[in-house]
C-alpha cells in the first residue's frame, strides 16, 4: 500500500530548519573535538554555533533548481555565441588578451576556492556555516567550469588559451594569484573565511568582477558577460556569507577581535597586490575602456569599502593601516604593472603593446597627476624604438617580492621615482619585500614565506626546464627552455600584439564577414 | 612570530645558497631608471669580478637605455641594503663580502632617464 503523504507542503522556515539545521547530529563513536580537529587551533572562540544567522535560508533542493535554470540559459547563450562566431564581434583582437589573463590567472582560483570552501565546510562544527560553505564550494566549481566552457570557444581561434591548468603551477606571473590562494588554503578554516570569504569576496570582489564583466560588455563579448551574470547572483550570496562570518566571529567572543583584525590587515593587502593585474587590464588591455582603475578603486573601495568599515567599527574593527598607501598607489600601479608585462612580454602567455596617442590622452585625462609626469615619456620612447625595429624586451630576470611574488616594481609611497626596497633577516637568510605591507606580513609569519616557490629563484636553481635538459651544453638558451617548460610557444603565445597570429587571423576573419574579397 | 598551526610548523628555506649550483644571488637596481621595472636578479659565482659585473653583466641588462653609455663608474656610488657601500673594481663579489641575496643600488649622478622623468 502506498504511504500516505501529508498534503501540506512545508513552509520555507520549516523546510530550512529540517534541511539544514536538522541535518546536524552529535557524534557518539568519536568525541566532537576529534571529528572537528581544526575548530579551535586558530584561537577563535565560538560559544554557540546556533547563533549563526543565514540570511539566504537556501536549502539544497532549491539550490539545484535555481542553478540548473541559470546553467540552461548560460549554455544556450554560449552555443549561440559559438555558432555565430561571436568572437569576431569584439572591439579589437587586443581585447582577447584580457580573457587570456582571466582564464590563466582567475579561473584556476575559482577551482581552488571550490576546494577551500569544501574544506572549511568540513571543518566547521556548526551546521549553518557548513551548509553555506558547501553551497559556495559548489558555486566555485561551477564558476570554474562555466568560465572554462565560455572561453574554450576562444581557444579554437586564438593563441594562449591552451594550457591554463598546467601554467598556473609554473608561469612566473601566475605564481602571484596561485601563492595568494595557497597562503589562504594552508591556513585554518577561520582565517580562510576572512581571507577569501570576507576580504576577497566582500571587500575586493567588485574590483575584480565588475571590471572584467563590464569590460566584456563594453567590448562586445556576450559569452563572458553571460557567465558574469550567471555568477553574479552567487556572488551576492558569497558576499553575505563573508560578512555574516566576520560578524559572527566578532559577536561570539571579544578575544576574537585582535585575531580577526590581524587577518583583515593581512588579506586586504594581499588581495590588493593581486588586483594590480586587474588595474593594468582596465587601463591598458581593454580597447574600449569602462573606467580607469583609479575610478574603480574610488567607487568600489574608498566609497563602498569605507561604508563597510564604518559598519564594522561598532565591533572595534579598524580600517587596515596599509590602505593609506593605496590612495597613493591608485595613481601608479596600473602603469607600473603594464610596463612590467611589456618588457617581460617574451615570457607572457598573452600579447602586449604600447598605447596609441589617443589612449595616452585618455590616460592623461584619467591620471592628471601622474601619467604625463612619470609614464608618458617612457611609453613614447618604447613605442618609437619599436617602430625603428628596436622593441624593448628585458633580457634579465627581475627580483621578486618574497610575499606577493610580484617583481619589485612598486615605488615608495612618497616618491614615485624610487623603487620601494624592504628587507628582513630571518635565521641567517635575507628576504626582500616590495612594501611595508608585504614586509609586515613576512615578519609576522616568516616560517610561512621562507618556503615560497619564487619563479625567478626556481629558474636559477634549474628547476624550470623540461626533463632531460642539460644546461651545461654549449649555446644553452635558458629562456627558450623555460618557455618550453611553461608550454608556451615562442612567437605564437608571447611577444608583441603587432604582427601576432591573433592580430592577423582576427583581421582576416572579420574581413571575410564584412567584405566581399 | 610563529605560525599558528596544529603541529610544529617548520620548513627549510627554499632559496638557500647551496641550491644554486655554486652561484649566489645578487640583486642590482639602477636608481632613476624605471624603464627597467624592477631590480635585476643574478645568479653569479662568488669569483665574479666586480668590474665584470659592471662592464659585462650589468651592461648586458641595462645597455638598452640611452643613459647607459654615459655611466661613469668612477663617479657612480652604490648602496647595499640602502646604506652607502664602496666596491673595489678589481675584487670579486666574494672578496667584497657580498652575501647570497644581497641587494645593490647603483646611483649615477646627473643621469635622470628619458626626458628627465627617471624612466
Amino acid at each position: 500500500m502506498d504511504m500516505q503523504a501529508s498534503k501540506k507542503k512545508l513552509g520555507l522556515k520549516e523546510k530550512y530548519a529540517h534541511m539544514t539545521r536538522g541535518l546536524d547530529w552529535e557524534t557518539s563513536y568519536q568525541p566532537m573535538d576529534k571529528v572537528f580537529p581544526q575548530a579551535t587551533f586558530e584561537g577563535i572562540k565560538i560559544h554557540d554555533w546556533d547563533k549563526w544567522e543565514d540570511p539566504f535560508r537556501l536549502t539544497m533542493d532549491a539550490y539545484w533548481k535555481y542553478q540548473a535554470e541559470k546553467e540552461r540559459k548560460l549554455y544556450a547563450v554560449l552555443d549561440a555565441f559559438a555558432q555565430n562566431n561571436g568572437h569576431l564581434g569584439v572591439t579589437d583582437a587586443r581585447y582577447i588578451n584580457a580573457l587570456k589573463l582571466f582564464l590563466t590567472g582567475i579561473s584556476p582560483l575559482e577551482y581552488v576556492a571550490h576546494r577551500g570552501f569544501a574544506a572549511a565546510g568540513r571543518n566547521f562544527p556548526g551546521v549553518g556555516p557548513r551548509v553555506a560553505c558547501l553551497m559556495q564550494s559548489l558555486d566555485e566549481i561551477r564558476h570554474a567550469q562555466t568560465q572554462i566552457h565560455a572561453l574554450s570557444n576562444y581557444n579554437k581561434h586564438y593563441d594562449g588559451f591552451h594550457d591554463f591548468k598546467y601554467m598556473i603551477e609554473r608561469v612566473w606571473y601566475l605564481s602571484v594569484p596561485k601563492s595568494f590562494f595557497d597562503d589562504a588554503f594552508s591556513a585554518g578554516p577561520f582565517e580562510w573565511m576572512i581571507a577569501i570569504g570576507f576580504s576577497f569576496e566582500y571587500v575586493l570582489t567588485n574590483l575584480l568582477f565588475v571590471p572584467f564583466m563590464s569590460g566584456a560588455a563594453y567590448n562586445g563579448d556576450m559569452a563572458t558577460v553571460t557567465f558574469g551574470f550567471s555568477a553574479q547572483s552567487d556572488e551576492a550570496r558569497h558576499m553575505t556569507l563573508g560578512l555574516e562570518c566576520i560578524k559572527f566571529m566578532l559577536e561570539q567572543d571579544p578575544d576574537n577581535l585582535p585575531i580577526v583584525q590581524k587577518w583583515i590587515d593581512k588579506w586586504a593587502w594581499r588581495g590588493i597586490r593581486v588586483l594590480s593585474l586587474v588595474g593594468m587590464m582596465m587601463d591598458y588591455m581593454l580597447p574600449k575602456r569602462v573606467m580607469s582603475w583609479k575610478e574603480a578603486w574610488e567607487i568600489y573601495f574608498e566609497q563602498n569599502g569605507g561604508a563597510l568599515f564604518g559598519d564594522l567599527a561598532r565591533y572595534g574593527i579598524k580600517v587596515p593601516e596599509c590602505l593609506a598607501q593605496c590612495s597613493i598607489d591608485k595613481e601608479h600601479i596600473s602603469h607600473q604593472a603594464w610596463a612590467t608585462f611589456y618588457q617581460y612580454g617574451g615570457a607572457a602567455a598573452f600579447h602586449t603593446w604600447m598605447p596609441t596617442d589617443d589612449e595616452m590622452d585618455w590616460l592623461s585625462a584619467k591620471y592628471p597627476n601622474t601619467f604625463d609626469k612619470y609614464y608618458r615619456a617612457r611609453f613614447t620612447y618604447w613605442r618609437d624604438e619599436a617602430e625603428k625595429g628596436n622593441r624593448f624586451y628585458s633580457n634579465t630576470l627581475p627580483m621578486l617580492c618574497q610575499v606577493c611574488q610580484i617583481p619589485m616594481l612598486f615605488t615608495e609611497p612618497g616618491d614615485p621615482t624610487q623603487i620601494c626596497y624592504r628587507e628582513s633577516d630571518y635565521e641567517g637568510e635575507k628576504y626582500h619585500t616590495c612594501s611595508d605591507g608585504c614586509k609586515h606580513i613576512f615578519d609576522d609569519e616568516p616560517q610561512k614565506y621562507v618556503q615560497a616557490w619564487l619563479p625567478v629563484h626556481q629558474i636559477y636553481q634549474g628547476n624550470c626546464f623540461p626533463e632531460g635538459t642539460d644546461p651545461t651544453v654549449e649555446g644553452f638558451n635558458p629562456l627558450a627552455k623555460v618557455l618550453e617548460w611553461y608550454h608556451l610557444e615562442h612567437g605564437k603565445d608571447n611577444l608583441d600584439f603587432e604582427g601576432s597570429r591573433d592580430q592577423k587571423n582576427f583581421d582576416t576573419w572579420r574581413g571575410m564577414a564584412t567584405k566581399n574579397t | 612570530m610563529a605560525v599558528t598551526a596544529m603541529k610544529d610548523y617548520k620548513f627549510s628555506p627554499a632559496d638557500t645558497q647551496d641550491k644554486f649550483h655554486g652561484g649566489q644571488l645578487l640583486y642590482v637596481g639602477w636608481d632613476d631608471h624605471l624603464m627597467f621595472c624592477a631590480p635585476f636578479a643574478y645568479c653569479l659565482p662568488p669569483t665574479t669580478l666586480f668590474s665584470d659585473l659592471c662592464e659585462k653583466i650589468l651592461a648586458n641588462s641595462f645597455g638598452y637605455h640611452p643613459d647607459w653609455k654615459k655611466v661613469d663608474f668612477t663617479a657612480a656610488s652604490w648602496l647595499k641594503s640602502g646604506k652607502p657601500w664602496q666596491p673595489d673594481m678589481t675584487k670579486s663579489i666574494g672578496e667584497l663580502g657580498l652575501k647570497h641575496k644581497d641587494v645593490l643600488r647603483l646611483k649615477t649622478p646627473g643621469l635622470k632617464g628619458i626626458d628627465g622623468t627617471c624612466s
